[in-house]
């Protein structure tokens, strides 16, 4: 094996979540491609981890595992209640900042 | 940066792993299609479905890479515990249980663009920096070793891990609950 | 609380073996002196609500406690300095935080002069205040917030002060900005109020990150260190490049504009007024405002080089602060609120200070600082007292007469306004007249010899004096002669306000005496030029700066102009205006500011300085609407018109010619894709520029990522390269 194949295909999922948390409109979406970001993350990670064989990427790994299941409960509340107040879990129906 | 060039990536490698990289090519190429489902189908319910392929591939690559612990943890938080967390809360916000309304296209051509121009200028690092580098993987990380480092050198960082999460518990009530 | 202990436990056991020599219980544990207030904030803010008195003897018990250790520290650093002979070592003690990348970086407290001399200044003018808000601010429905902030802000500015490093000054620069800005919007309900604390807050980001670009700039021009006491010796032995230097000051002279309140950046000062009194004398007036200052002041060595202070006639810094110290005092005229005046007052006063440190008079600013901080906080405790009585700020509608109904206060103020005023022998004429010698600009009966010769700043400083005197005349005829406008009866206010007022008068009247100039004849040798002894830097770390010699004749001039300015106000004021409204019995607020119903030039200016140079329509009224509007339009419409027609035109062209020579195919190519979608690109662009500030938080990722990427696509060419 080469690292290079765990690092590709890290990039090529960051770019999937990538497109997904720019492109949908639905808040929960949005959400689920931030976890494919994470997990790309967390392949490289792991992946340079292994290289160096240290542990250090492991441990922190799951310290992203940890900060994601955080981050899901952040962000299903928040999206829950965009949904309460509005009716609608439509991101581009969420403009307040407008300038 | 297809799956077929990381095929071809594992190919190349010719040495005794041949079975790992035929696993590894397996698996990434079905992560990649099922992560391009995942942020395009318009079911939302089975965009869910798609993301546990990606998290289950995502956690066989650790093992792929001898992390079993955190191959484990994978499984069990992000499958057991987050993609549930997400099926809630397409049900709580049930507008969406069918069709998502479709992507507006001048929006996706934008996050279209950035994610290929992304994945270019990481593509182009990544082979530049790395284009030979050998991974081998003697044995698998052992359960303690982890556990050890987590409680001795990375303590602090395990504690502020836990206060968040407590934070995390605390704020997801007080935001989501009713007036 | 628990764990605060715990960390304060920690702190003890970590600084235990790292202090090789002691330098005295007060210098080594300095880190007391914040972390009392900082201990207090965290209980006032959980516990304060159930506390007897709201919290308020808490915070009070807590900046006692730092006062008292600042003077231990103050006593011990005398002792320290007597005993130095030859220059003097500042008291260094840190541990180290994390190491990343092979560099570490450090927490920990640098004591020297200039270090003790502001906790002294904050922790005093901090107890004062502390005392005087249980009585102004009693009664409020946030009393207990409102005391938990006075003491975070506390913590956050001596922790500033002692950093010993870059990054935690910029650590405790953010705190203190943050403190302002809740302490601003403590009455919050208003929808002013709010946008005040905004403005500060935003304005003050601006400069923010000149101070991170500068701090960066420091760091690897300095050899990868963000200690102040290493880069400080490194400039100083010119191992840094002079054009690194002088990006760093420039860009740190961005964060003293915004933070010290200097011209085009101190837009927010005044408005910041609409914060509690006790926080305006405090915060506005006699601590954070001086952050910026304290700055230039700790990290001297990188202005001196990179400004080339010696030996010139000009520089950036002195420039900023001539103008800030006229223009600001100019601005001080039309203000009707008693606050702003004061708020213009301090712009104008930074603005010498700043100017100060540009020429090269070190000690001087110091000393000014020192000096202002006293007598500005009893301006505005003053000006907190009257309010007090006749509920407003108004001096043109609601007060007037009040030397009968509140002898106290006017004393204290009339006492404060002199020594802002700089007449001897208060402490403003000392530390002005400073300021003035150390222009060097001075050159009648043997001159002042100082750094340089920066005649352009002696002139504005001369002239600024001038201008002070005048309108704080204005300030107490509005508010203390003619006949009472308010309503009601006014009262004096009682015991917790009028004690601070009077204390703070005290410093006002005799705070020049720490430091009588070198020479002069009616005061004893052994006691002059204390000030500048004890607290300018002796040091490998400190720039080797020329003193300017004290001048008789420039002492003389100096009063000679203040008298002229004030005599000038009294003359219009005292005679023309009150005999004006004897006779009419006209009210105050119709009376017209100085010779503006002449018309024509002095119309002008006066419509100018009420409009603020028309900077504030400037910034939201030119430049934001401009981002937002116009010049989104303009680059749609060039998009839409030109290069849309351009691209069409072509697009049509290239189409008849290819249908006449080529192919099929090579049209549809050539047609569709280049043609078409270069068009449908440019309009995309747009699109994407006009509708820039959508809202749509999706867009703004977009960007956010495009740019990002971009970035790191150009850093890894250049890498490459």
């Amino acid at each position: 094996m080469i690292l290079n194949q765990f690092l590709l295909l890290a990039a090529v999922l960051f770019c999937v979540g990538v497109y997904g948390v720019l492109a949908r409109r639905n808040g929960i979406m949005v959400l689920m491609s931030v976890e494919l970001i994470l997990n790309s993350v967390n392949i490289n990670l792991v992946a340079f981890g292994a290289f160096r064989d240290h542990v250090a990427g492991e441990v922190f790994a799951l310290f992203v595992i940890a900060v994601a299941a955080a981050e899901v409960g952040i962000g299903l509340a928040i999206v829950l209640m965009i949904y309460r107040n509005r009716r609608s879990i439509d991101l581009t129906e969420a403009d307040l900042l407008k300038g | 940066m297809s799956s077929a060039g990381l095929l071809a990536a594992a190919a190349s490698d010719g040495d005794l792993f041949v079975a790992q990289n035929v696993f590894f090519a397996v698996i990434a190429v079905v992560m990649i299609i099922s992560a391009i489902r995942c942020v395009t189908t318009r079911n939302v319910v089975h965009a869910a479905l798609w993301l546990v392929l990606v998290l289950a591939g995502t956690a066989a690559q650790f093992i792929l890479l001898g992390s079993e612990f955190v191959a484990v943890t994978q499984v069990l938080v992000y499958i057991g515990a987050i993609i549930v967390l997400f099926l809630f809360g397409i049900m709580l916000t049930r507008a969406s249980m069918g069709d998502d309304e479709s992507v507006a296209g001048e929006k996706r051509l934008m996050a279209g663009l950035v994610a290929v121009l992304l994945a270019v200028v990481m593509g182009v690092a990544l082979i530049d920096s790395y284009s030979d580098t050998r991974l081998v993987i003697e044995e698998p990380q052992r359960f303690s070793a982890v556990s050890d480092a987590i409680f001795s050198q990375y303590i602090v960082a395990f504690e502020a891990v836990s206060v968040l999460l407590l934070a995390a518990l605390i704020g997801a009530i007080v935001v989501a609950r009713k007036e | 609380m628990f764990a605060a202990a715990l960390v304060a436990a920690d702190e003890t056991v970590a600084y235990g073996p790292s202090s090789t020599d002691s330098a005295g219980f007060f210098l080594d544990y300095a880190w007391l002196v914040p972390l009392l207030p900082a201990l207090s904030f965290l209980v006032i803010l959980l516990f304060g609500k159930r506390m007897r008195g709201g919290g308020a003897g808490l915070g009070i018990a807590a900046v006692s406690g730092s006062f008292v250790l600042s003077i231990g520290a103050l006593i011990t650093w005398f002792d320290h300095r007597d005993e130095a002979h030859e220059g003097v070592a500042a008291v260094h003690r840190s541990v180290g935080w994390l190491t990343s990348g092979g560099v570490t970086f450090d927490a920990g407290i640098l004591l020297d002069g200039l270090s003790v001399m502001m906790l002294l200044v904050v922790t005093a003018v901090s107890l004062l205040v502390h005392i005087y808000s249980t009585d102004y601010v009693a009664g409020d429905s946030r009393y207990t917030h409102f005391f938990a902030f006075l003491s975070l802000f506390t913590a956050t500015m001596l922790f500033f002060v002692l950093s010993d490093n870059t990054l935690q000054m910029i650590v405790g620069w953010e705190l203190v900005g943050v403190c302002s800005f809740v302490l601003i919007g403590h009455w919050w309900e208003e929808k002013p109020n709010s946008d005040a604390a905004l403005k500060a807050f935003l304005t003050n980001r601006v400069g923010d990150v000149g101070l991170l670009v500068g701090v960066s700039i420091l760091f690897f021009a300095a050899g990868n260190t963000f200690d102040t006491l290493t880069l400080s010796e490194r400039v100083n032995a010119g191992e840094v490049s002079h054009t690194a230097l002088l990006a760093a000051s420039l860009c740190l002279l961005a964060a003293v504009m915004s933070k010290s309140g200097q011209f085009i950046l101190h837009t927010w000062l005044p408005d910041a007024m609409a914060g509690p009194t006790p926080v305006s004398a405090l915060i506005h007036a006699a601590t954070m405002v001086v952050a910026g200052i304290y700055m230039v002041a700790r990290l001297y060595p990188v202005f001196w080089e990179g400004m080339s202070i010696a030996g010139s006639s000009i520089n950036m810094l002195a420039l900023v602060g001539a103008v800030t110290l006229l223009f600001g005092g100019l601005l001080a005229f039309t203000q009707n609120d008693i606050k702003k005046v004061l708020a213009y007052s301090t712009v104008s006063q930074l603005g010498y200070m700043v100017m100060a440190l540009g020429v090269g008079a070190w000690t001087a600013a110091m000393f000014h600082l020192f000096t202002h901080a006293f007598f500005k906080a009893c301006l505005f405790l003053g000006s907190g007292s009257v309010s007090h009585a006749v509920h407003s700020f108004d001096m043109k509608a609601d007060m007037g007469g009040l030397r009968k109904a509140m002898p106290h206060t006017y004393r204290t103020f009339l006492v404060a306004s002199l020594a802002l005023m700089g007449l001897p022998p208060l402490a403003g004429f000392w530390s002005k007249d400073e300021i003035l010698a150390g222009t060097g600009g001075w050159g009648f009966f043997g001159g002042t010899q100082a750094n340089g010769a920066y005649t352009l700043m002696l002139v504005m400083g001369m002239l600024g004096s001038a201008v002070t005197a005048a309108y704080m005349t204005r300030v107490i005829y509005l508010t203390f002669f003619g006949e009472y406008r308010g309503h009601g009866q006014p009262h004096e206010s009682g015991p917790r306000i009028i004690v601070p007022l009077y204390l703070l008068a005290t410093v006002a009247l005799l705070g020049g005496l720490v430091n009588m100039p070198k020479g002069f004849q009616l005061w004893p040798k052994a006691w002059q030029e204390r000030f500048g002894h004890y607290f300018e830097p002796e040091a490998a770390y400190f720039p080797y700066i020329a003193h300017a010699r004290p001048s008789w004749s420039l002492g003389i001039a100096a009063t000679v102009v203040a008298l002229a300015g004030a005599g000038a106000a009294w003359r219009y004021y005292f005679k023309a205006v009150a005999s004006r409204s004897a006779a009419s019995a006209q009210s105050l607020t119709e009376i017209d500011d100085g010779p503006v119903s002449r018309g024509g030039l002095p119309r002008a200016a006066h419509t100018t300085l009420v409009n603020k140079y028309y900077l504030d329509h400037l910034y939201n009224g030119v430049i934001v609407k401009a981002v937002k509007g116009p010049i989104a339009k303009a680059a749609y419409w060039i998009n839409q018109r030109v290069i849309d027609a351009v691209v069409n035109t072509a697009g049509r062209r290239s189409v008849t010619a290819g249908r006449a020579v080529y192919d099929h195919v090579d049209q549809t190519l050539i047609d569709r894709i280049i043609v078409d979608g270069s068009g449908r690109a440019s309009d995309a662009t747009g699109e994407n520029l006009r509708t820039i500030q959508t809202g749509k938080v999706q867009q703004y990722a977009a960007i956010l990522f495009a740019a990002a990427t971009i970035l790191a696509g150009v850093f890894m060419l250049i890498l490459s390269l």
